[in-house]
Order: structure tokens, then C-alpha cells, then sequence
């Protein structure tokens, strides 16, 4: 007779969407083998166990379970959401874009699954070991997702060049880390900031070091220049439902990381991260919006789109106010939404064996499928920032937040980039509508797709509409952190 | 109130242009009439306005307000007064012109016109009633996507260019007003209101910046010399109609930013900047005029005479007195119905000959009389004679400008002047002359097209023959404006006694 009584299940609570996200992972390894007739089971079953993920977080008490290691407080409500909210929306994506490359599906979802659990992590990491596990189980799965399809050369070039420059931003990263351990004697990074305030360590050189380096691992993660250089080819390597999922889902849980680390860990040197990253946050804005406009394949320029906007989500960090958290997560919920939509167009686009993955193939989409182009402008006006779509809300919230912080240059700076940036958009929107029909191309939406950029659309324009909700949303999630 | 008229007036022409989707495509017959019914009935639903506007008081009438972005303490607040009532009719009116114009020069992408031209309606209607500065934004910003559209897609040749150009430039500038929205929203306490933030002691150096800001924005929209490179080229490739909202609503927006955010919430920095601003409006009168002598194609000499002509409303109102700003305004109104007329008849010849070059026309007095009728009229009323509505406005202004500095009215008037010597000179290379053989035989005007002429002759006549019509609305809220500028109780130093105006 074994005794099981010792183990206190209640204690696993807190991490049961985990668990129960796991679980499903390893069933779609499972089906993929025994059932491979019934693959349409697979995304089903993705998106219901990533619903019920997210029901279970939305629902959930704030809690500190594992000693401080895991937080499943209202700030890691809001980006565990945007995360989950990512994969289902890729997911619902999946199944036409894969068919129409032929990529094989068994593996992808559970691939999916597994870095949505490493996202979770990331969002509610309370230590420094949690922050890196989460990381890497977020990153690993990512870089097979990368290297998927095989008949391209350009992607296993991505992957390849997507895990060196991982791995070396990790290693940054856990360099900073050990030294911040080692200053500090913890990992808890609550701890941190109280045992650097209590040892007034604030003005200490390794301490800084520690920053630094923590800064540009963390930087590279989310892509911000001048850690940005293996983007715009990963993003253009990887097949475009990867590109559109990282994009949106790593990015997001890296920014939780980042802002859990600077506001939780680090507050006391505000005056040397807010700088940096104010300055980081424009450079990344000037490299992502100048070079887009030169580019003529659209998904090398939504990747440069992607930068930039890690630039503009990076305002609220700067701030280094409540507020501007609370508008760097706004801005993310919106940025799901309007760039996933973009890039569902650009995969509709997409026909066997042939990518289209220029602008030159948008060419006339106005006339081949009115309702398609009608979509891709609102998110293109949306990711300009042009009212009365979402992008434009996200984006004053954050320049407020920023400006109101004491950044009103920054601020100046930021709306110039976002004047100069509506070129390379509004270029897209010009293709669509002011050329005639080039290359023929079929485009049709599967039942998927269609939620899919329904949800895309209604959160674009919705939320710029009716933005209330949300900024409660993110600044209730806010108050229990500060 | 218990219907919310001014929230009807902005939502409905974007419902209504919505339910075009519910046609089928091919029906272009079906989509064109649904149109003119919605903006037929948008122009029917400014009515009530007129009829229950108080003219009596400057605080705003018909106001809705409801709290919208509570965190950020935003509200979809709205209101007129005597100065916005104005625009919407205008608005109304010139929707109504615009969509009969476009009949039959729109034909291909044909919804998506209509579609794009009543939600720009609403998006301007929204302009002139919100009372909240964000919501303003908002419709402000809103405007350039159908606008953007409507140029680019429909337009003439070099469309493209000429549509980015005018974005890029109007989103610059509006995008900088936004940094000084959020400075003015840190320091008026933390209220989008432009009543609350309206009287509220700001420092100098705020306000100069907040000016310059805002000057941005309104100064790219009016166009103001130099910032008015957008102009010709958007005007001259937009279709009619698009040169015709250009014209008659989309530029009057910048003047009635200045009215109703830079005048009363920074009346410091206005007085201030008062020489810079009457001198960049004389620059512009005197210098779009002399480049209309040298224009070669007929819709970039009208572009280039709007900004002549703008360059009048902006002397008019930093004039900063109830003459000048009085004329300022009208003259906004009376230059969205004369150069509105000038785009329409324009746009139809166009239609007919499809050339814009002047060179390429002669004598259609002879081969078209009517047109060359109604033609007429509107090259009289641009030139401000006396009698069409183009008069009392010039005159209003210059008297305003005389008071403030006479210099400026001096220089402004040899506008008025080379007015006369381009307008005369177009008319008489498109209507006298050889007859052309390429305008032999045209068409003569139908009966919808002298439709759509035909109000703007009434207004130009009405205005001009009983200007007060439309001053009676003006006198008590631009006196509270003037009131707001120079701070109530001051105006007694500033404002010369009436006796001296009426010799």
C-alpha cells in the first residue's frame, strides 16, 4: 500500500491551466500517431483546452503559490490571456494555412501547446529560475516551429540563425541573472528590489552590470534594436503562421518578463533603465519604420512592422509607471489583434507552392476579393494608429503614459516615426486598391479563418471604438501590483 | 432633447452608408439613388437645427454627454454653438452636391465610393459638434481614411502621389496636435472638455507651445503658406467630388480648429502670435494668386486660389475682432459654396472634354451658354463682387484686418485685385476666344447637373443680397469668443468704439 495522503493537492491549484494545457500537448502527440485519419481533431482540440485555459485564468483568485515562485496575480491575468489568445487565434488560422503549404500538422499544434505553457510560465514567473524555465520552454518548441516546413531552405536557415541568437540572448540573460544572485543572495525577484533597497545597492557596478546585461537579453527577446537583427529573417524564413504567432505570443510574454524584472525586481534604478530604454524605444522605432519602407515583400515588411511596434510597446516600460504598464498590456491586446489579422491576410494570399508573399501580390485584391481588402485596411490603419481603430487608442495611451512620466520628447520623437510609418502601410492599402488585378491568385476563407479574422477584425475596430473595458481591464489587473 | 440630433446627424450617413453593403455590387443604379436619399435626408435632418438653434446665447445647444473612456476620462460630449452650425449645414448641403456629381463619374468600385463618401459625412459632421478634444481627434483623424480613398482610388492620373502626399501631411501634423492634446490634458486638469479647458490660466511658454502645436495640425488643414503644397496636388487629382469636399469642408476644418481650440483655450499666445499669423496670411493671398497667373491647368488654378482665398479667412480671424471674425467665418462658408460650385462645374466639363488643360479650351460660351451662365456667376462670386456672397466676406475681413493692422489690410487687398485678373483671364480663355474643334458639339448641361448648380446660385445671391441670414448666427458666439480671448472686462481697450466703424 502506498500512501499518497503526504502530497497537498490544492498546492498544484495555481498552475492547473498549466497542467491541463501539458496534458492536451501530449494527447495531440498521441492522436497524431494513433488516430492519423482524424486530424481535424487536432485544432479542435487545441483551441477548446486553450478556452478552458483561459476561463480557468480568468476565473482564478490572485494567488502566490510555490513559495513566490509562481504569481497568478491580475498582471499575469492579462498577458497569460494575450498569450493563449494568440495560439487560439493561430490555431483557427492553422488549418487552411497549413493545407495549402502541406505542412505537417501532428506535431505543430503540440509544438504550439507546449511554448503557450512556457508563455504561462514567463507571465507569472515570481523568480528568476521560473523566468528562465519558462523562457526556454517557450523558445525550444519555437525554434522546432521555425525549422518546420522542410522543403524551404530559407526557414531551416531561420531556425538555425532564430536558436543561435536565442541561445546567446539566454545566455545573457542568465549572466545577469547570477550576477544579480550573486549581489543579492535570491532569486525571488520581489526579494530583489527589497534586499537592493535594504543594502542601497542601487549605485552598485555590478549591479548595473547585472542590469545591462538583463536589459539586452531581455531585448533580444522582444526585438528591440539594436538586439533586433535576427528578425526581419527569422520572421521571413519561418512559415507565415509562425511568423504571425511570434510576433504576437513570445513577444508579449517576453515584454511580461521585461516588465515583471524592471518593475518588480529593479524599480530602484528606474533612472538608468528609463533612459536607456527611452532612447532603445526610439532607435528600434527609427530601424523598424525607415527600413520597412524600402521593402517590397510584405512579410519582410510586417516584420520590420513587428519591431517598430516593440518600440512603441516599449513606452509604457519606459514610463516606469503603473500607468504605463497598464498601456504597454492595452497596447498588446490591440497589437494581437490588428497583426494577427494582417498576417491572416497575407496567408489567405498564399496559394500551393506558391507564397505570394509580396506586395505585388496584393496587387488589385480590392476587385479579386472586396472583403478580404476591406479587412486588411482596417488593420493597416489600425497598425498606423489611425482612429477610430484600436492601434490608435494603444498607441495615445501609451504616448500619454510616456509623456505624462516625464519622456515628452520621446513622445515627439515616436509620433514622427508613426507619421513616417504610415507610408509603408498606407503602400499596402495602395497596391489593394489604386493597381489592377496582377497575378490571379484564389483566395478563399476556410470556416477557421474566418472566425478567425472575425475575432481579428471585431477586436481591431471594437476596441477602438469601445475601449473602456479594457483599459479598466488592464489598470484593475495593475492594482493589486504596485 | 430627448432625441440626440446632433448624434443622429454624424451616425446616421455612417449607417447609411453601411447599408449600401447590403446591395448587390452590380446594382450601381440602386447604390447611387440610396446614397442621395441618405444624404437627402442627412441634409433634411440639419432642419431642425436651424429651427430650434437659440441665437440669443453662446453656450452650447442640442449638448449630449456621456462618459466614454472612463479611465481616461474621455466623453463622447457634443454641442453646437453659433459658429459650428454653420459647418454642419454646409456639410449637409455640399454631401448632397457631391454624391449628384458623381452620377456618372464614378462607375467603376462604385460602392465603395458611396460607401467611403457618407462616412467621411459623418466623420465631419462629428468634427464640428464634438466638444471633447479627444473625440474631436478622433473624427479629425477618421476623416483621412475615406479621404485618402476617395483621392487615390477615383482620381486623376498622378492620384497616388498626390493622395500620400496629402496624408502624410495632414497625419504629421495632426499627430504633433496630439503630443500638445496630451500636454494640455496633463495641465488644464486632466479633462478632454474645451469648455473646462477653455479659461484656465495657463503660463506663456504653455501656451506658445501648445499653440505652435496646434498650429501644426490646423495650419496643414487650412493650408497655410507653407504648408499648402498638399493642396494643389490633392484638389487637382481628387474627382469632383473629392475636390469639391476638399474644397468646401475639409479645409474650412483647419480655420475652425483655430476658432474653437487655439483662440479661446490659449488667448495669450494668439495675441502674441498675432503679427506672425497676419503676415503668413497675407503671404498667402498675395502668393497663391500670383501662382494662379502662371497655372496652366484649371482645377490646380482653383486649388491654388483656394489658398488664396483661405489666406482672407485666417487674416479674418487673427484679426481678432468681431468684424474680422465674423467675415473670417463667412467667408469660410462662402468659399465652401463658391469654390465648391467652381470643382462642380469643373468636374462636369471635365466629364465632357476629359482635359484639365486651360490651353485645350475656347469659346464654350458659344458652344455651352448655359454652363457658360452658370459659370459666370461663380467666377463673379469668387472674385467678390458686389452682390454675391463673395463681397460681403472680403469686405468684413478687410475692414477686421484695417482695424487691427492696416498694413495687412493694404497688402491683403491687392489679393482681391490679381482675384479679379485670374479669374477674369481663366474665364476668358475657357469661354471666349476661338471656338475650339474639340469643343464643338458638346454637351449641353442635363437636368440633374443644373440641379446640382442651381443651390449654389441661390446661396451666392442669398449671402451676398441678406448676409445677416447667416451672421445673425454668428454675432453672440463670436463675441463670447472674442470675450474668451481677450478676457471678459479687457475688451474695452482693445476693441475701438463702434462709433468709429460706422462713419
Amino acid at each position: 500500500m502506498i500512501n499518497t495522503v503526504a502530497v497537498n493537492w490544492t498546492a498544484v491549484e495555481p498552475i492547473l491551466p498549466e497542467l491541463l494545457l501539458i496534458s492536451i500537448g501530449v494527447l495531440l502527440i498521441g492522436c497524431d500517431l494513433f488516430l492519423p485519419r482524424q486530424r481535424q481533431l487536432l485544432p479542435m482540440l487545441t483551441v477548446v483546452g486553450c478556452l478552458a485555459a483561459l476561463a480557468m485564468i480568468l476565473g482564478g483568485q490572485p494567488v502566490t503559490a510555490f513559495g513566490g515562485m509562481f504569481l497568478a496575480d491580475g498582471y499575469a491575468m492579462v498577458f497569460k490571456s494575450i498569450c493563449l489568445g494568440a495560439v487560439i487565434l493561430t490555431t483557427l488560422m492553422s488549418e487552411h494555412f497549413c493545407r495549402v503549404i502541406g505542412l505537417r500538422q501532428g506535431e505543430y499544434y503540440s509544438l504550439l501547446l507546449f511554448s503557450l505553457v512556457g508563455m504561462l510560465l514567463m507571465a507569472s514567473a515570481g523568480d528568476l529560475m521560473v523566468l528562465y524555465l519558462g523562457l526556454e520552454l517557450m523558445a525550444l518548441p519555437v525554434y522546432g516551429l521555425v525549422g518546420m516546413y522542410k522543403r524551404e531552405q530559407r526557414t531551416s536557415e531561420a531556425a538555425i540563425k532564430y536558436f543561435l541568437m536565442g541561445s546567446f540572448a539566454s545566455a545573457l540573460l542568465l549572466f545577469g541573472m547570477s550576477l544579480l544572485y550573486g549581489l543579492t543572495g535570491t532569486t525571488e525577484i520581489a526579494r530583489v528590489a527589497e534586499i537592493i533597497g535594504s543594502r542601497q545597492l542601487a549605485a552598485n557596478p555590478a549591479l548595473l552590470t547585472a542590469l545591462g546585461l538583463l536589459l539586452a537579453g531581455l531585448c533580444f527577446k522582444v526585438a528591440v534594436a539594436p538586439f533586433h537583427l535576427w528578425t526581419p529573417d527569422v520572421y521571413e524564413g519561418a512559415p507565415t503562421i509562425v511568423t504571425a504567432f511570434m510576433s504576437v505570443g513570445p513577444k508579449a510574454a517576453g515584454f511580461a518578463i521585461f516588465g515583471r524584472v524592471l518593475f518588480l525586481g529593479l524599480p530602484q534604478l528606474h533612472d538608468h533603465w528609463g533612459p536607456v530604454l527611452a532612447v532603445l524605444a526610439l532607435l528600434t522605432m527609427a530601424v523598424g519604420n525607415i527600413t520597412a519602407l524600402r521593402q517590397q515583400s510584405l512579410k519582410r515588411m510586417l516584420a520590420y512592422s513587428s519591431i517598430a511596434h516593440a518600440g512603441y510597446a516599449l513606452l509604457g516600460l519606459v514610463a516606469g509607471t503603473a500607468e504605463g504598464m497598464a498601456a504597454t498590456m492595452t497596447y498588446l491586446v490591440i497589437y494581437l489583434f490588428m497583426n494577427l489579422g494582417a498576417f491572416a491576410i497575407l496567408m489567405l494570399l498564399a496559394a500551393p507552392g506558391q507564397p505570394h508573399e509580396s506586395l505585388d501580390d496584393c496587387k488589385g485584391l480590392a476587385v479579386r476579393h472586396p472583403l478580404a481588402a476591406a479587412l486588411m485596411l482596417v488593420f493597416l490603419f489600425s497598425l498606423t494608429g489611425i482612429p477610430p481603430t484600436g492601434g490608435f487608442i494603444g498607441k495615445f495611451y501609451l504616448l500619454k503614459a510616456a509623456f505624462t512620466a516625464g519622456y515628452p520628447l520621446t513622445v515627439v520623437g515616436a509620433v514622427l516615426f508613426s507619421a513616417i510609418s504610415a507610408y509603408f502601410y498606407l503602400r499596402v492599402v495602395r497596391y489593394m486598391y489604386m493597381s489592377e488585378p496582377g497575378t490571379a491568385s484564389h483566395v478563399s476563407f476556410s470556416p477557421g479563418m474566418s472566425t478567425a479574422l472575425g475575432f481579428c477584425f471585431l477586436g481591431s475596430l471594437g476596441l477602438g471604438l469601445f475601449p473602456g473595458a479594457l483599459l479598466e481591464w488592464a489598470v484593475a489587473a495593475l492594482s493589486g501590483m504596485q | 432633447m430627448s432625441i440626440p440630433l446632433l448624434s443622429t446627424l454624424i451616425f446616421f450617413p455612417v449607417l447609411g452608408g453601411l447599408s449600401l453593403l447590403c446591395v448587390p455590387r452590380q446594382q450601381t443604379a440602386t447604390i447611387r439613388l440610396m446614397a442621395l436619399i441618405v444624404s437627402l435626408v442627412e441634409l433634411f435632418l440639419t432642419l431642425p437645427l436651424i429651427l430650434l438653434f437659440d441665437k440669443s446665447t453662446y453656450v452650447m445647444q442640442f449638448v449630449e454627454h456621456h462618459p466614454w473612456i472612463a479611465p481616461l476620462h474621455i466623453n463622447y460630449s457634443l454641442g453646437i454653438d453659433g459658429i459650428s452650425i454653420l459647418f454642419l449645414l454646409l456639410t449637409a448641403l455640399i454631401i448632397v452636391l457631391s454624391v449628384l456629381v458623381s452620377w456618372e463619374a464614378i462607375s467603376t468600385k462604385v460602392p465603395e465610393f458611396f460607401i467611403a463618401l457618407l462616412l467621411l459625412e459623418g466623420a465631419m459632421m462629428g468634427v464640428f459638434c464634438a466638444t471633447d478634444f479627444f473625440l474631436f481627434y478622433i473624427f479629425w483623424e477618421a476623416m483621412l481614411i475615406p479621404m485618402f480613398l476617395i483621392i487615390g482610388i477615383w482620381g486623376g492620373p498622378n492620384r497616388i502621389y498626390a493622395t500620400i502626399k496629402f496624408f502624410l501631411y495632414t497625419l504629421a501634423g495632426s499627430l504633433l496636435m496630439l503630443v500638445g492634446i496630451i500636454l494640455l490634458y496633463q495641465n488644464g486638469g486632466h479633462t478632454f472638455d474645451i469648455l473646462k479647458l477653455a479659461g484656465q490660466p495657463y503660463s506663456l511658454k504653455l501656451q506658445l507651445i501648445l499653440f505652435w502645436a496646434f498650429f501644426a495640425a490646423f495650419a496643414v488643414k487650412v493650408p497655410m503658406w507653407p504648408v499648402h503644397t498638399w493642396l494643389p496636388d490633392a484638389h487637382t487629382e481628387a474627382p469632383a467630388a473629392g475636390s469639391v469636399i476638399l474644397a468646401g469642408v475639409l479645409i474650412k476644418m483647419g480655420a475652425y480648429g483655430f476658432l474653437r481650440f487655439s483662440l479661446p483655450i490659449l488667448p495669450d499666445a494668439t495675441q502674441q502670435m498675432l503679427v506672425p499669423m497676419l503676415v503668413l496670411s497675407v503671404i498667402a493671398i498675395v502668393y497663391g494668386a500670383v501662382i494662379c497667373l502662371a497655372q496652366t491647368d484649371l482645377k490646380r488654378l482653383i486649388a491654388y486660389s483656394s489658398v488664396s482665398h483661405m489666406g482672407f479667412v485666417t487674416l479674418g480671424l487673427f484679426a481678432l475682432n468681431q468684424r474680422g471674425l465674423e467675415g473670417g467665418i463667412l467667408q469660410m462658408i462662402n468659399h465652401g459654396i463658391v469654390t465648391g460650385a467652381l470643382f462642380l462645374a469643373v468636374g462636369m466639363i471635365y466629364e465632357r472634354t476629359h482635359t484639365r488643360e486651360i490651353e485645350a479650351y475656347g469659346g464654350l460660351a458659344s458652344t455651352m451658354p448655359v454652363f457658360a451662365g452658370f459659370f459666370l456667376l461663380f467666377t463673379l462670386a469668387a472674385v467678390g463682387l458686389p452682390g454675391t456672397n463673395g463681397f460681403i466676406g472680403e469686405f468684413l475681413i478687410l475692414l477686421g484686418s484695417f482695424e487691427r493692422q492696416p498694413w495687412a489690410a493694404v497688402a491683403a487687398s491687392s489679393g482681391l485685385i490679381l482675384g479679379a485678373w485670374y479669374m477674369l483671364w481663366l474665364y476668358q480663355r475657357i469661354f471666349f476666344n476661338e471656338v475650339k474643334e474639340a469643343m464643338q458639339g458638346l454637351a449641353q448641361l442635363n437636368l440633374r447637373e443644373i440641379l446640382t448648380l442651381l443651390p449654389m446660385v441661390v446661396l451666392i445671391f442669398w449671402i451676398g443680397l441678406y448676409p445677416n441670414a447667416l451672421l445673425g448666427f454668428l454675432h453672440v458666439s463670436v463675441g463670447h469668443l472674442l470675450d474668451q480671448v481677450y478676457g471678459v472686462g479687457l475688451a474695452g481697450p482693445v476693441l475701438p468704439p463702434a462709433s468709429i466703424l460706422h462713419p
